[in-house]
Order: C-alpha cells, then structure tokens, then sequence
C-alpha cells in the first residue's frame, strides 16, 4: 500500500503560531491610529469573528489514513510550529508590558491589551498542552517553559497524570458535571489542579527519595523557576503598573482553561465494569468539535474525542468519527455560551442527556443540584 | 540464579515497563519487580491505561518503542 496522502491543512497549521501575534497587531493599529478599540482586537476576534467564521464554514471530515500516521508524526515541520510557538507566547507578553508601561493607554485600551495577552497566554497553555504529551524530552521541556509564561506549569503535572486518568468521573476536578454552572465549576477545577498536582509530585518524589521541595526535581516547582524571574524582572523594568498587567493577564489566561475544560466534559461518564473501575476512556467520552477554521488556530485541540482516547497521538493526526459527542460550535462560541449558564444548559442538557439516552445514572451529575432542578432532568430523561 | 527480567507493554501508546530497567523518572529503581509497582499505577505516557491493562511483551532484548 503506497502511503500518497497529502495533508490539505499543512500550511495552515502555521496558523497556529502565526495569528497569536495578534494582540501586538491591535497594538500596533491603535497606535497608528490612536482609536484606543484595536487593543480589543484579539476579544472581538474570539468572541464576534470567530464564532462567525466557524457557523459559515463549518466542518471538516478529513482524516489521516493510518498507514500515513507514521510519516506525518515524523515530519519536524509539525512540531517546529509548535517549538516556534514557544517564544511567540514570550515575545507577545514582554512587548505588551512594555507597551503599556511606556504609552499612555487610558483604562479602556490598557484593559483592552490587557485581556487580549491573557487570551493568548491562555493559549500558551494550548501549547504546552501539545508539548506535554509528547514523549521526547526536548518537547516535555518546551511544554514546562511555554507553561510559565503564564504561571501554569502545574498543568503538566496534573493534566498528563490527573485528568487523564480520571476524565469524565467525579473524581476529576476538570470534567464539569450536568447542572453545574462555569462559575462553581472554576472553585473546584482551580484549587484542585493544584492540590492533586502536588500530592502527585509529592508521591513520585517520594519513590525517588527526594524532598517534594526540591524546585530542581518538582515538575510543580521547576516552571516556577521561570515564571517568578521574569514576572519580577517585568516588575523592576516597567514599574508599578505590572503588578496590574501581570496579574490580570496570567487570571484570565487561567480563566481561558478553565473555561476549556468545563466544555471538554460536560455531563459524560465513564461507567464502572465488573472490577469496580471505570471503563478506559473511549472517544465519546470528550465533547468534539470538528470545525476548520479553529481546529487549524488551535493545533487541533477540539479534536478532543480522539486525543482523549489516544493522548499521545499528534496534532496532525487527531481523527473525526462518526456518532461522537458533538459541541454545536467551535471553542469561541461554546466559551462564550459557557459564561450564560442559563443558555448553555438550553443548549447543552438535551445533548447530554441524548448522549446518555435519557439515562441520568449514566451522567456525571452535579451532586449539589436544587430539588426542582433534579426534577426537571427527570422530566427531561422521561420525555424522550 | 535471579529470575528473567520481564517486560510490560501499555496497549495504547506502547509505553513499555521493563524490570530490568525500571523508570528512574518515575521512581522505579532498575530491576524493580512487576509485582511491586503499585496497582493503580497509570501508564506515565497515556493515562488512558492502568497497570492492570498492561500487557506482558516478549523476551528483555530489542529496542524500546518509542
């Protein structure tokens, strides 16, 4: 069988790295300019133009054959963008603080600026989530240095060992439960990352016989190592206003996560077999969303189902099936819906609960729902 | 004489256990016994599988899959 597939988003994925500058974009037209809005570009560009984007052109049902997997996962084209991501994340965060403490900005457009770097600092951890799961050193240590950047480096720690291992059961601070909102979901995903992050460290030190405070040998610790200098070094540099800049940014960059995994899971479990653990995680286990134009913005991370079902398969190769748990839109307007409770229940809990075929035992329900609430899934679950 | 080094393979990612060799990152000393790593152990590559998943692979000789 001769392998002749030819990659139809090769040079898209470019996009990747590329449109992260766009924060120093907006930047740039407002000082051109001097209309203070271009610092919100980078929002507009999420929240408005993306969503759009995604609605007009929709889906993409490419896959890779399996016999061209090999090839692509050895092509150093692929993982160069994703190295090359690296200090784009650095250089779009130092430019900006140094912009906002050299120019005159207003409140409105430093806000602006503000945000739209924590947007994509949120993305760094898009990055570093690639990086991580990869199985060479020199890519695991690329994920820990793009994870600083936006004082995460947790993430590596706990996602690769922790979510992973318990995505969508209640053990997992990172799946979110039907009838849960983002907000309460944020209170239990946020500090859980850490803690489990921790003791995690905690325990394979222990193995290995090293102190758990060791910032050499803590994965936890080693990022730290990074994000600590060069917050404060930003701080000696550009003075008082980025002990705003920084800390606002590095918020909502986690917020971005967090928002990311309270939509990857909604509602699905795992059920337990005869041995009292929970089934290995299989595609219909993450929430896809199989859209083109984001999928080749964010190295594929909403081909969630197949990553979650092999997590070390490369971003090139992440595959779509068919009869796989489907989010209506790409990650921007799923974000976006997320912060309305109200409207992301609309949306959400009939395709949960048809996940399910109206069987609420087999969903991963908040526990601490209202009695009229309960009621109403019951409802749900009996209509259909 | 020491009984054979034996070695373990995750059925999802190829991630492989070898006795012999341990996994220093993890904190298995080489010739760290099968037996002795923990039984929710997750395969440190994948996480998709757990100790109980893996499966026994061939004699200790030939190259890791990486």
């Amino acid at each position: 069988m001769g392998d002749r597939y030819v990659d139809g988003k090769r040079w898209a994925w470019a996009l990747s790295s590329i449109w992260l500058c766009l924060p120093l974009v907006g930047m740039a037209l407002a000082s051109a300019t001097g209309v203070a809005a271009w610092n919100w570009l980078t929002l507009a560009f999420w929240y408005l133009i993306l969503p759009i984007a995604d609605y007009a052109i929709g889906s993409d049902g490419n896959n890779p054959p399996e016999a061209a997997v090999a090839r692509l996962d050895r092509d150093p084209y692929y993982r160069i963008l994703t190295y090359l991501t690296v200090p784009v994340h650095y250089t779009v965060l130092v430019v900006a603080a140094w912009y906002v403490a050299s120019h005159p900005l207003g409140g409105f457009g430093f806000l602006g600026l503000t945000l739209s770097v924590g947007l994509i600092n949120g993305l760094a951890i898009n990055t570093g989530h690639e990086l991580g799961h990869k199985k060479t050193a020199t890519e695991r240590w690329l994920a820990k240095i793009v994870l600083a950047v936006v004082g995460y480096g947790h993430f590596f720690v706990e996602h690769n060992r922790g979510h992973h291992r318990d995505v969508a059961t209640p053990e997992d601070p990172a799946s979110a439960r039907l009838g849960e909102t983002i907000y309460r979901f944020a209170l239990r995903e946020l500090p859980g990352a850490w803690r489990r992050a921790w003791s995690s460290e905690a325990e394979r030190l222990a193995r290995r016989q090293r102190s758990r405070w060791s910032p050499l040998h803590n994965e936890v610790l080693q990022p730290l190592l990074i994000t600590v200098p060069l917050y404060a070094a930003l701080v000696v540099a550009f003075g008082p206003i980025m002990l705003v800049f920084l800390p606002v940014q590095a918020a909502f960059g986690w917020w971005q996560l967090t928002t990311a995994n309270f939509i990857e899971h909604y509602g699905l479990l795992r059920q337990r077999t005869g041995d009292g653990r929970y089934e290995r995680c299989r595609p219909e286990h993450s929430w896809n969303a199989n859209h083109i134009v984001t999928n080749v913005i964010l190295f594929h991370l909403q081909r969630h189902s197949d990553h979650h079902a092999n997590p070390t398969r490369r971003y090139q190769s992440l595959r779509n099936f068919d009869g796989l748990p489907e989010l209506p839109s790409g990650y921007p307007a799923m974000f976006a819906l997320a912060y309305l409770p109200w409207a992301w229940r609309r949306v959400m809990d009939p395709r949960v609960l048809a996940w399910a075929r109206s069987d609420l035992s087999k969903i991963n329900v908040h526990p601490a729902l209202s009695a009229a609430r309960r009621a109403r899934y019951e409802r749900m679950a009996a209509a259909t | 004489m020491k009984p054979a080094m034996a070695r373990y393979q995750c059925p999802g990612c190829g991630y492989t256990y070898d006795e012999a060799r341990g996994d220093a990152h993890q904190g298995f000393a080489p010739g760290t016994p099968w037996a002795q790593i923990p039984a929710t152990w997750p395969c440190p590559d994948c996480a998709v599988n757990e100790k109980a998943d893996f499966v026994p692979v061939g004699d200790a000789v030939g190259a890791e899959p990486r």
